[in-house]
């Protein structure tokens, strides 16, 4: 009989299996986030060319530890745990195989583990990338492998429990936006995994010996089928939080619920065609392929990242105007919760996302326009925009709140977990727009040296250049000073906050369930279906302030991309 | 909710095709599988494997 708990703050229920799992995996993702912050201190401290702290070989083999650890396992550890969330708590269905949730566990853990050891032996220094024809040891490929299966076999516990909670109609209706959302991200992640399997299976038999040759152009093309895809997981995923944090905090409800479920419906259909964007540059694929794929299929998808970046503020905008704060444009905006964490994480996520991310990803996104930036320091700081003040932040925001309910334990330091999105967001926008600068002047990624000491064919970049790595990587200090607080106050909750319940300890950070007593057998009510939106006024738009938001996003992507095009011109003059 | 769910079928309200499509997680997974099978892998497969090799 399956058990369960209600959360007494929150009316959420738990399926006890569900709930471990959920635990489990949020905890583990955490410790590699720490790996990964650590990894990224080294990572900055040697691209600051006056300290260049690490000795070459060191910083590459950091810099492949950094990037595999915070954006694969890192964010897919916790997005297992979105994934039962969205699933078994917010349905109010007990989890679907349970014991297969815990093989997705053991085999996240091992090939997380697996890759690591490889890594830090120092023979796959291959970065996260792992281009062929450059060999990293057998048991790094592996590792992948593993984690993969393990995430592919989270992904069919998420369907089988959609499965059981239509069966058990444990709700009225459609399922909700945010589950929706989950679906859309575990679509994405079971073709994301099927590239990686096509791609890395072969790879591993070639490091074995069995394959003499794999072709580096067809392992580009189908790695990125993983690599850009695996992002937009990370994109729904975040932008479900998004509606959830939305909810939680202000009670909104969405604009309309048609307009967002066509928008994620977008993105099922056209966001891992974009896959394409990364071989903007390589020979052997035909224009009609790159422009297809980049194009007319990637704007589709950032059409749909649009609406969800104005109806989730649009939503909000309406619950706060209900409650009285209709003063001007903005006093909504003013007047929201900015000392709360599990707000101000959320905002800022979605700020940074569509301001610094979606703009610098739509500009170098364009053909023509990704001839100037390609390989430079330009796109780990767009990445940086999408997956770390977007995902990653987001996901801090929502773990904020899951300390309480999920954890039963009290946060600790709440005066540094209310700067905590500050500093990490502020943090992380100087690195990021100061990486943007340099690599406008091309300074290039994955580089140790940008003296080219020593070097046949050397280059000397202007001293502005130098300057701006150098106060990106300040800004990465007080990035992963952010991460570090955050770990402080969230893993010390864990270990030092009061108990909301006496049976929370230590053992049940790791998913050992709490005291017998807290579950019963008696099954959940029946999710009801939410009454529909009463409209007041249908003749205007119900939220002015996000509009005016929206148009100076328009506004700074369109000055943005001329002021590129102006470049390419210039670097590249034709007449 | 009021007991409509066990009434025969034409009590209850039509569900449009598109909700009837948002509804259905295995069509969408089909579909959103083989979107990018279709246009990204394997053109871009076929593409790489018709360069004619150099003499
Ligand atoms: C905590 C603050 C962080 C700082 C200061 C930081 C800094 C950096 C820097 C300076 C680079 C190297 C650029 C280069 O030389 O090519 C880099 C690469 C990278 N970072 Fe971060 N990062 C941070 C957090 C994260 C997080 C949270 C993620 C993922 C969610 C992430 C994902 C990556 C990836 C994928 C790469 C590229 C690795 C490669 O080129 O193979 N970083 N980071
Ligand atoms: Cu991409």
């Amino acid at each position: 009989m399956a058990q369960f708990r209600t959360c007494p703050d929150t009316g959420l229920y738990f399926h006890k299996s569900a709930e471990s799992l959920i635990k489990a995996n949020a905890v583990v993702g955490a410790v590699f986030l720490l790996v990964a912050g650590i990894l990224a201190l080294l990572v900055t401290l040697t691209r600051w060319q006056a300290i260049h702290l690490l000795p070459a070989d060191q910083f590459y083999m950091a810099l492949t530890a950094h990037g595999i650890d915070a954006l694969i396992f890192w964010i897919i550890f916790f997005e297992m745990a979105v994934l039962y969330v969205a699933s078994s708590v917010l349905l109010r269905c007990r989890l679907a195989t349970p014991y297969w949730g815990w093989v997705q566990f053991a085999l996240m853990m091992v090939g997380s583990v697996m890759t690591n050891v490889a890594i830090f032996q120092g023979g796959s220094s291959v970065m996260m990338t792992s281009y062929v024809p450059m060999q990293a040891a057998p048991h790094f490929y592996l590792g992948l492998i593993l984690f993969a299966v393990g995430a592919l076999i989270g992904c069919f516990v998420f369907f089988g429990t959609l499965v059981v909670a239509k069966d058990e109609k444990t709700y009225e209706g459609s399922v909700p936006l945010v589950t929706f959302g989950a679906i859309t991200a575990a679509i994405i992640a079971v073709f994301t995994i099927a590239s990686g399997a096509i791609i890395l299976v072969p790879t591993f038999l070639w490091s074995i010996g069995y394959i003499s040759h794999i072709d580096a152009e067809m392992y580009r093309i189908i790695w990125w089928g993983l690599g850009h895809s695996s992002q937009q997981i990370n994109v729904a995923a975040h932008v479900s939080i998004w509606y959830l944090i939305a909810g939680l905090v202000f009670g909104a409800r969405p604009m309309s619920e048609k307009v967002s479920r066509a928008a994620f419906l977008l993105y099922i259909f056209f966001l891992q065609l974009a896959s394409a964007h990364h071989i903007l540059v390589d020979p052997g694929v035909s224009s009609e392929w790159k422009v297809f794929n980049t194009s007319y299929a990637m704007y589709l998808a950032v059409l749909a990242s649009m609406i969800h970046g104005l109806t989730v503020p649009g939503s909000i905008e309406v619950a706060q105007r209900a409650k009285g704060l209709t003063n001007g444009m903005f006093e909504w905006l003013r007047k929201a919760p900015w000392d709360n964490p599990v707000f101000s994480g959320m905002f800022i996520s979605l700020i940074t996302f569509g301001f610094i991310g979606g703009i610098t990803g739509v500009v170098m996104g364009t053909e023509q326009i990704n001839l100037i930036i390609h390989n430079t320091i330009y796109v780990p700081a767009h990445f940086h925009a999408t997956v770390v003040t977007g995902t990653t932040l987001a996901f801090m925001a929502i773990t904020y709140f899951l300390i309480p309910v999920l954890f039963r334990r009290q946060m600790i330091l709440p005066g540094l977990a209310k700067i905590q999105p500050y500093l990490f967001g502020g943090g992380m926008s100087i690195l990021i727009l100061f990486m943007l600068g340099a690599g406008t002047m091309g300074v290039s990624r994955r580089h140790w040296d940008m003296d080219f000491t020593g070097a046949a064919l050397g280059f000397d970049y202007p001293g502005i250049a130098y300057t701006m790595m150098g106060i990106g990587a300040f800004g990465g200090v007080i990035g992963v000073l952010g991460g570090a607080a955050f770990l402080l106050v969230t893993v010390g909750s864990l270990l030092f906050g009061k108990k909301l319940e006496p049976s929370a300890g230590l053992l049940q950070s790791f998913g050992v369930p709490l005291a017998a007593s807290c579950y019963s057998s008696t099954k959940p009510e029946i999710l009801p279906m939410a009454p529909p939106l009463e409209h007041h006024d249908t003749t205007s738009f119900e939220a002015p302030g996000t509009f005016v938001l929206a148009l100076l996003l328009l506004v700074s992507f369109v000055v943005y991309y001329f002021i590129n095009w102006k470049y390419l011109a210039s670097v590249w003059p034709l007449s | 909710m009021n007991e409509t769910t066990n009434q025969p079928d034409e009590k209850k309200e039509r569900i449009p095709a598109m909700q009837s499509l948002l509804d259905n997680p295995f069509l969408l997974l089909f579909i959103g599988v083989a979107m990018p099978t279709v246009f990204y892998l394997m053109w871009g497969i076929m593409e790489i494997v018709t360069i004619p090799v150099a003499p």
